[in-house]
């Protein structure tokens, strides 16, 4: 694969620190233990279905690290559900997840590329047979079974060049992958 | 026993090795656990081709001279190749020689083998990129009453127990043996990860006849951007065959395609949701490839002489691609593993190897181990180091190398 050269003229700029993330990987694959990282959400019954979720920490370089502010996420049910809809259901935190995440990845594997990114808008939709989650139908399964993300973009680049850096977002994706691929989980009581 | 130069592995590489040593009057032996060419002899499968036309085939002292210089070997016509190469270039050939460990002694290399010891100042390591199948440790969760099988023990269709069969890889191993179980009758399930898409033909020329030209094969590991990535690569999806073999064929021809074999417990297999993005990447780099292709003819002014450009069709991804099989009531009766094949050089007792086991090197010179060196691995100096042809460029830079190395 070979770099498109920015025009020298009008530099490409997504707002991306490439040259930081390149340097990283080299550094971090002659360390691999500095490149475990762990993320961490905690998460408080409000009341009902509600519930409030922070994030304000995680580990990573060997180090604890603090996000530059505590965010907070509200998560509820929705009316039609007989509950109070205080906030997003968990279901569309997954697909904002995944939306902000291949989303970061376009902006990057832009910015390596050479494409300068006016603008990017993705919706993203997971269909849901909701039998599975209340225990309606044993044949159906609880969770998405088929997630769609369109993408808009505006840029200068060809649809080849665009498709191929769709694609390559989902190669880099932290939680395309975590979605496509199983992952162990154990949930215990302290 | 005294010998300047130990090659182990009497195949195409360790036997061009011979020669150059040969030209160069290096007191050298070469080493063989089983015989010439063993690989090709006991481990490829019957309906194995080249995926390599027979033009590619010239080793250094012995030109290509197959009669059908487009068509594609067979395993046994490699063997006879290479015994025959053997003989043309008079190779001080030992074989049915074990070689047990590999130690450092002095400035020199203590060579212990099952018939005894070798002492030389340089080691040349020949035994191939393909020495063991990699067979994934989820094979575990597979219970007796599905058959397994590695390309090695794969021995045509006759040798899988009737019934379904699982291929899991879709690279030049898997879409091969897809095409000969399908073509046999058999119900085929192929798990797709990623891949190489590539035409047998484009405008009327072998693929490798574009690669030999644009200069594809010629790029150095010293050139490439991200070696490792490129040294990891899959074969790509070929078959050696004038009817070509892609995913939308083997469809076509009633395989059924799914995501990548992620995990297996107790015969229900679970497979990636990713199939319609890796079958992406394929066609869009092959797109590009076709692309970069079509602007060299165009550049060196080959237009004329070649059939007009063209594009593939999309791979056809199924609309629900299945995520979980359960193997048994689903009336697949064997998992074929095509999930790649990696060296062996694991008897060598010497600190060369990365944290992935993997012998480290700058094409072909082994890091920290002067007088060592490595044969015939993917992007070893060039594209071409994974081919047979490969040997000649790479072994004529190693042997000038080693000949410096013993007089230093």
């Amino acid at each position: 694969m070979t770099m498109i050269t920015p025009d020298a003229t009008r530099p490409v700029d997504n707002g991306v620190n490439v040259e930081a993330l390149l340097g990283a990987r080299e550094a971090l694959s002659d360390a691999p233990s500095a490149a475990q990282f762990t993320w961490k959400a905690t998460c408080t019954w409000q009341h009902g279905t509600h519930s409030r979720s922070t994030v304000d920490g995680f580990t990573g370089l060997g180090i604890d690290h603090r996000h530059t502010s505590s965010y907070t996420f509200d998560v509820d049910h929705p009316e039609c559900f007989a509950s109070e809809d205080k906030g997003a259901t968990p279901t569309e935190y997954l697909l904002v997840g995944l939306a902000g995440c291949l989303t970061a990845a376009v902006a990057s594997v832009a910015q390596h590329r050479g494409i300068q990114l006016r603008s990017v808008t993705a919706t993203v939709e997971g269909e849901m047979n909701v039998l599975g989650i209340l225990g309606g139908d044993p044949d159906v399964r609880n969770g998405f079974d088929r997630i769609t993300a369109r993408f808009a973009i505006d840029a200068d680049a060809s649809r080849a060049d665009l498709e191929a850096l769709l694609a390559q977002s989902q190669k880099r994706s932290a939680v395309f992958d975590t979605v496509t691929n199983p992952t162990d989980i154990s949930v215990e009581l302290v | 026993m005294r010998t300047s130069a130990v090659v182990i592995g009497a195949g195409h590489a360790g036997l061009a090795m011979s020669h150059r040593l040969t030209a160069r009057g290096v007191d050298h032996v070469v080493l063989d656990r089983g015989r010439i060419g063993e690989s090709w002899r006991s481990k490829r499968w019957p309906g194995l081709r080249l995926l390599t036309p027979n033009w590619m085939l010239g080793l250094p002292g012995q030109p290509a001279g197959q009669p059908d210089l487009d068509g594609y070997l067979t395993a046994t016509d490699v063997a006879l190749l290479v015994g025959a190469y053997a003989e043309r270039v008079a190779a001080p050939v030992r074989t049915n020689v074990e070689v047990r460990t590999v130690r450092r002694v002095g400035h020199s290399y203590d060579v212990a083998t099952d018939d005894g010891a070798w002492r030389a100042d340089a080691v040349v390591l020949a035994t191939g990129a393909a020495a063991s199948p990699v067979v994934p440790g989820y094979a575990a969760g597979l219970s007796e009453s599905i058959a397994q099988r590695t390309p090695f023990e794969y021995q045509g269709p006759a040798s899988v127990p009737d019934g379904g069969v699982l291929i899991v890889g879709a690279s030049a191993t898997g879409v091969q043996l897809a095409a000969e179980l399908r073509a046999a009758g058999r119900p085929v399930t192929l798990a797709v990860g990623e891949h190489v898409r590539l035409p047998r033909r484009y405008r009327g020329r072998d693929v490798f006849w574009w690669m030999h030209s644009t200069g594809t094969l010629d790029a150095r590991h010293d050139e490439v951007d991200d070696l490792s990535r490129v040294r990891r690569l899959p074969s790509p999806q070929l078959i050696g065959s004038s009817v070509p073999v892609d995913l939308g064929s083997l469809v076509d021809a009633g395989v059924r395609l799914t995501g990548r074999l992620v995990g297996i417990d107790r015969d229900v297999a679970r497979f990636s949701g990713s199939l319609r993005n890796v079958c992406a990447l394929a066609d869009l780099k092959m797109d590009r490839f076709l692309l970069r292709a079509d602007e060299w003819a165009t550049r060196s002014g080959f237009d004329a002489a070649l059939e007009a450009p063209e594009r593939f069709a999309r791979t056809p991804v199924p609309n629900r691609p299945v995520l979980s099989l359960d193997l048994g009531a689903d009336g697949i009766r064997t998992v074929v593993w095509a999930t790649g094949f990696r060296p062996d050089h694991s008897w060598l007792g010497l600190p060369v190897f990365d944290r992935h086991g993997r012998i480290r090197h700058h094409g072909g010179v082994v890091a920290d181990a002067t007088g060592l060196y490595v044969l015939g691995l993917p992007m070893l100096r060039t594209r071409a180091s994974t081919y047979i042809h490969g040997a000649a460029a790479d072994t004529a830079v190693l042997a000038d190398h080693l000949v410096t190395t013993l007089r230093a």
